[in-house]
């Protein structure tokens, strides 16, 4: 039997439930087919309660489903009445086997052996249909899952979860709260997962809450009926055979565009890569023809996206022209440049004039400059100043540009940059403070790219990092050394130089090694030290937009001493007999290493007899100080216990500590409390969905409203220094009266709101709005709470004789 | 990187203050010959007193400064990705630096607090111009010597207590994780003692039921439980050991060390209660008393009029 349809929907996620529903609306026969027996599948299997959220907020819905932020349960009922309400023709229980054929002829065969014909086919399938599965014997009893609803469902029981990446170890540690848990894991170590997940993994194994089987992978499972379990786990482990009675199995094995299925369809990948997605017209239209893609599979993660692509594939299918949701936002920022021409043509001006966005897919462009801001400066406009902490990138599309930058001298040096170039990708990449003042000179047209967009751009086409990388590096040099070089011997000096990229711990160099070249820091800092008497001394700490490694090219001598990296580190490295060449011709140069050269003999006497500071800072690199801007230290030697600085933090952060004084090591007299260090690059920031984790201008790294409380940064923070906590917004900080009889503490008890209101992530924002700093460090009596860098504390500690003992 | 303690800060601005105050308080009083004799009723006695009256002025704002850690919050321009073109006015970030480095921090009230306070003891003996007599006049006097006493153990208290606190927990983080290993080193005890003899068992159940930590005020501050049953089980251990046989001493060293680890850590967790019992006791008497003393100076002052 073979029915026929003018469009064919596969998948009743968002995006196909969007597609179909206004397909029906218009009263074009169609069909949605969805594999499981309910749609939206993925947003059932949600954990109960959740908030969804209604990202991104400028983007206007077209959709007929509705949709705006609310929790799981709302959304689901919202759209069932959708579905009635509209008579969208959805088929459940419908797996698509194979699609054939071509614009106008296309078939579709299901599973069952039913065929459909249609003249458009719209995939929406996202990448949970094709969730990895046990592919083992008993891999489908149905005790086995592959997704957890509700970890609270399971108590006291035995659970196996398998799969070392986040999900699987986001589900272990929920399960292990109240059950026993066996977390197996095909690889040796469990690196796949965020740093976060990573850090409480090891705590909670080190507890031994849960109990790992690494190197392991499952030979087949059984239901067993005796002992109360309800299976039994064959699983091969690095020590033999273990069977593991247990109650439940949980398989997250991950989830990938099922590409082999869309291949056998006739779509064609770009590249090799497992995650990447089909490449697709304007218009949502794979490379064959009359077969579009939209949702996640289209690469548009986000619900409210999935819901307009839906809308816009059926328009586009009519051949009628929409435009895109996001059309009027181009416009208005792209008037803002030339207020006559169309989206289209100003794209193409961003694509000729911005050579770096060259490269771009149109939905790339489209998206990026969704999330940047176009700027006009007039002359002499300041675009950012010099110590700033901003971490935009300015692509520069008109107009010329003064950069000042600060020799070490103290003199102001000029440079002019012109259309067709970008800046700010200095402190993009090193997560620091501005090394330059940017001014207008003529009148510019500018694109400001955030900082979390352009590094998604650079990690996602190779084109942009190329280009990046090439401008950085000449500016590297210049930035590291002199400002003075010229052109000529900035090309000679570059000969051969690498990039190289280092974990925090790891060595660049050891004593005793030939040496290689000239280290310039453009990420990170470095730790170098002496092993004397088999005893290793730290003898200096060296931050980014410094060299170091020159002795031993001067010399001519193997390296006298190891360097390591005190957190992630980016070096340029200049080869040797390319600087040894250049030293020869280029006094100053010569002058200036020389001098520095000098300096650090000089250095490396005044430190050596002083063993201790260096073993403290050592501990301090050890406990991931080296990635920090700011870390609030505790000497213990004046530190009264009073707490002073966690209720002060508290009546500044509507009555919640946002730091623990009690927890964290200490090492000599010097305690490392749990608190936020606004690290260089923040973990936090990484995968933030709605991005509101900020840095300001002055360098703190604080959450700005519209949270969503999906809890990745908490997870991710390696430093325990984020929470999530429903805070009561009724909190009133505690008057005169109050604070003076004890109430400020009782207080605090108010600031926790009920459990129906929604949790936040909370942090140190090192208070931000205070003009007289944090109030931890000024509420101190004892004055034992400081707040210090990295590079300013290894100056104290070189400086003053009074060391801590 | 050594702090400054709160006795050097700044440079020992408020010593150097407080010394001169007093000093020249001192030189005052022996060239003045007033003609009835010094007392707190001549200029100089006026002087004295309204200068202390001030300093009790600022001892007191010190109590309200540190119960209200934020009491100038200044709202900056919060400054937020979306707008990061937006600038800080010049003017007020250099307020706001300004006010970061010479901005008074609890510290440096607390240092002032000090240097004041004990020179309140010369400025206010000087004012009374040693003439005592039972009347609220010297109760004030007296209170007032009372509170700066108390004020005087707490500074011994700050400056000597922190040092021993963190060599006393020898890398332990929290006094929370100390108790746990006390009583994981107690549910290793108990097992252990299973198969010895029924006394041993008693000893050990004794020693996990009866060992308290912290307790009464006077438990806190010497530290000690008199007959600890931890201890005593120590020492009953070492001679219950002795009627026992050879096969089962190597299980009954372990059951002793763990005794006498868990012995070492009970007193640790005491001491730590004792240090901050001993960092905080004397303010149960130093804060309601100074009420006390202000309600004496307002009535010492009130009942002066009288004398007019």
């Amino acid at each position: 039997m073979t029915e026929k349809f003018k469009i064919a929907i596969i998948g009743a996620g968002p995006a196909g439930l969007s597609a179909a529903a206004h397909a029906a609306e218009l009263g074009i026969s169609h069909i949605l087919l969805e594999a499981a027996q309910q749609p939206a599948n993925t947003i059932h299997k949600y954990q109960k309660g959740k908030l969804v959220m209604a990202e991104p907020a400028v983007l206007p819905l077209r959709s007929p489903m509705a949709f705006a932020a609310g929790t799981r349960e709302n959304i689901l009922t919202l759209w069932h009445e959708d579905i009635q309400r509209h008579k969208v023709n959805l088929r459940l229980g419908a797996q698509v086997d194979g699609i054939k054929g071509e614009r106008g002829h296309f078939q579709v065969t299901l599973s069952s052996g039913q065929s459909i014909n249609a003249e458009f086919v719209v995939l929406a399938i996202g990448l949970q249909g094709n969730i990895h599965k046990l592919g083992i014997p008993g891999g489908d009893l149905p005790t086995v899952q592959y997704h957890l609803d509700d970890p609270e469902e399971f108590k006291d029981e035995t659970i196996v979860v398998v799969g070392g990446g986040d999900a699987g170890v986001e589900n272990a540690l929920a399960l292990a709260q109240q059950n026993r848990v066996i977390l197996i894991n095909r690889e040796e170590e469990f690196s796949r997962c965020k740093e976060g997940n990573f850090n409480l993994l090891q705590a909670a194994i080190k507890a031994g809450r849960i109990e790992p089987r690494v190197s392991s992978r499952i030979d087949y499972i059984d239901s067993e009926t005796g002992n109360g379990f309800l299976l039994r786990v064959v699983a091969k482990t690095s020590e033999g055979v273990e069977i593991i009675p247990c109650h439940h199995v949980i398989a997250r094995l991950g989830a990938s565009p099922p590409r082999k299925l869309l291949e056998s369809f006739g779509v064609k990948f770009p590249n090799s890569d497992i995650t990447s997605v089909p490449e697709l017209s304007e218009q949502y239209e794979s490379n064959v023809p009359g077969l579009y893609i939209i949702g996640t599979l289209g690469g548009c993660p986000l619900i409210k996206q999935a819901l307009n692509h839906g809308y816009e594939v059926v328009e586009y299918i009519l051949g009628n022209p929409v435009e895109p949701a996001d059309e009027p936002l181009l416009k208005q920022k792209i008037s803002c440049f030339d207020a006559s021409c169309s989206v289209r043509e100003g794209l193409t001006f961003i694509r000729h004039n911005a050579p770096i966005l060259a490269g771009l897919t149109a939905l790339q462009l489209r998206e990026l400059l969704l999330e940047s801001n176009i700027l006009t400066p007039k002359p002499d406009d300041l675009i950012f100043k010099y110590d700033d902490y901003t971490s935009s990138f300015f692509s520069i599309l008109e107009g010329e540009l003064a950069v000042v930058v600060k020799a070490k001298d103290g003199s102001e040096i000029y440079f002019q940059i012109k259309a067709g170039n970008f800046f700010g990708e200095m402190g993009l990449i090193s997560g620091r403070r501005r090394s330059a003042t940017i001014k207008a000179i003529t009148d510019c047209v500018l694109i400001e790219t955030p900082r979390r967009s352009m590094l998604k751009l650079i990690n996602s086409v190779e084109s942009v990092r190329q280009k990046l990388d090439e401008v950085s590096m000449k500016r590297v040099v210049r930035n590291c050394l002199t400002n003075t070089l010229p052109e000529s011997e900035l090309n000679y000096l570059l000969q051969g130089a690498t990039i190289r990229r280092y974990k925090a711990g790891d060595v660049l160099f050891h004593q005793g090694d030939k040496a290689d070249g000239l280290y310039l820091i453009r990420r990170g800092s470095v730790i170098i030290s002496q092993i004397t008497a088999g005893k290793e001394d730290v003898l200096s700490y060296v931050i980014t937009g410094n060299y170091f490694g020159e002795m031993a090219l001067i010399s001519d001598k193997p390296r006298s001493k190891t360097a390591r990296a005190a957190s992630a580190t980016e070096v340029v490295l200049l080869k040797a007999p390319v600087v040894i060449a250049s030293l020869e011709r280029n006094t100053d140069l010569r002058d200036l290493l020389a001098a520095r050269y000098r300096e650090n003999a000089h250095d490396t006497k005044m430190i050596e007899p002083q063993d201790k500071p260096g073993n403290l800072f050592t501990f301090l690199i050890r406990q991931g100080v080296g990635e920090a801007t700011d870390v609030l230290l505790i000497d213990y030697s004046l530190c009264i216990r009073c707490n002073n600085c966690e209720t002060a933090c508290a009546n500044t952060h509507q009555g919640i500590p946002l730091f623990n004084r009690e927890a964290g090591p200490t090492h000599s007299h010097i305690h490392l409390p749990t608190s936020c260090r606004h690290c260089e690059h923040p973990y936090c920031m990484l995968d933030c969905p709605p991005n509101v984790i900020h840095r300001s201008v002055n360098g703190e790294v604080f959450i700005a409203d519209g949270c969503i409380s999906c809890g990745n940064c908490k997870n991710n923070c390696p430093y325990d220094a984020i929470q999530m906590v429903a805070v009561n917004p009724k909190f009133k900080k505690p008057g005169l009266w109050q604070a003076l009889t004890g109430g400020a503490y009782q207080s605090e008890k108010n600031s926790i709101a009920g459990d129906d209101s929604p949790k936040k992530a909370i942090k140190c924002d090192l208070c931000k709005d205070n003009a007289m700093g944090p109030a931890c460090v000024r509420s101190c009596p004892t004055g034992a709470a400081i707040r210090i860098s990295p590079e300013a504390l290894s100056l104290t500690m070189r400086d003053s004789s009074a060391v801590l003992e | 990187m050594q702090r400054n303690t709160l006795l050097e800060y700044r440079n020992y601005r408020y010593f150097k203050i407080a010394s001169l105050l007093t000093i020249s308080a001192v030189l005052a009083y022996l060239f003045d010959q007033p003609a009835m004799g010094a007392y707190g009723g001549s200029w100089l006695g006026y002087l004295f007193g309204i200068l202390s009256a001030l300093i009790v002025v600022v001892l007191t704002l010190y109590g309200v400064r540190k119960r209200l850690p934020s009491i100038r919050t200044e709202r900056r321009n919060s400054l937020n990705a979306s707008s990061p073109q937006q600038d800080v006015p010049d003017r007020r970030k250099r307020q706001a630096s300004w006010l970061r480095h010479h901005g008074a921090t609890l510290q440096g009230w607390l240092s002032a607090h000090t240097y004041m306070g004990i020179a309140l003891i010369v400025l206010a003996t000087l004012h009374t111009g040693f003439q005592f007599g039972w009347n609220v006049h010297t109760l004030a006097y007296a209170l007032m010597m009372v509170v700066i006493i108390s004020g005087c153990y707490g500074i011994y208290a700050y400056l000597r207590m922190p040092r021993l606190m963190t060599a006393n927990m020898g890398g332990i983080n929290t006094f929370n994780a100390l108790l746990l290993e006390i009583d994981d080193l107690d549910k290793q005890a108990s097992v252990k003692s299973l198969q010895f003899s029924d006394d041993i068992c008693a000893v050990v159940r004794k020693a996990r039921q009866e060992t308290l930590i912290g307790g009464n005020f006077f438990r806190q501050l010497t530290a000690c439980q008199r007959n600890c049953p931890t201890a005593k089980a120590v020492q009953q251990l070492r001679l219950l050991g002795k009627s026992l046989k050879y096969d089962q001493l190597k299980s009954f060293d372990d059951l002793f060390l763990i005794m006498a680890h868990k012995e070492t850590l009970v007193r640790r967790a005491r001491l730590d209660v004792m240090y901050r019992a001993r960092l905080e006791f004397w303010l149960y008497l130093h804060a309601p008393l100074s009420i006390a003393f202000l309600t004496a100076l307002i009535a010492h002052i009130v009942a002066i009029f009288f004398y007019w």
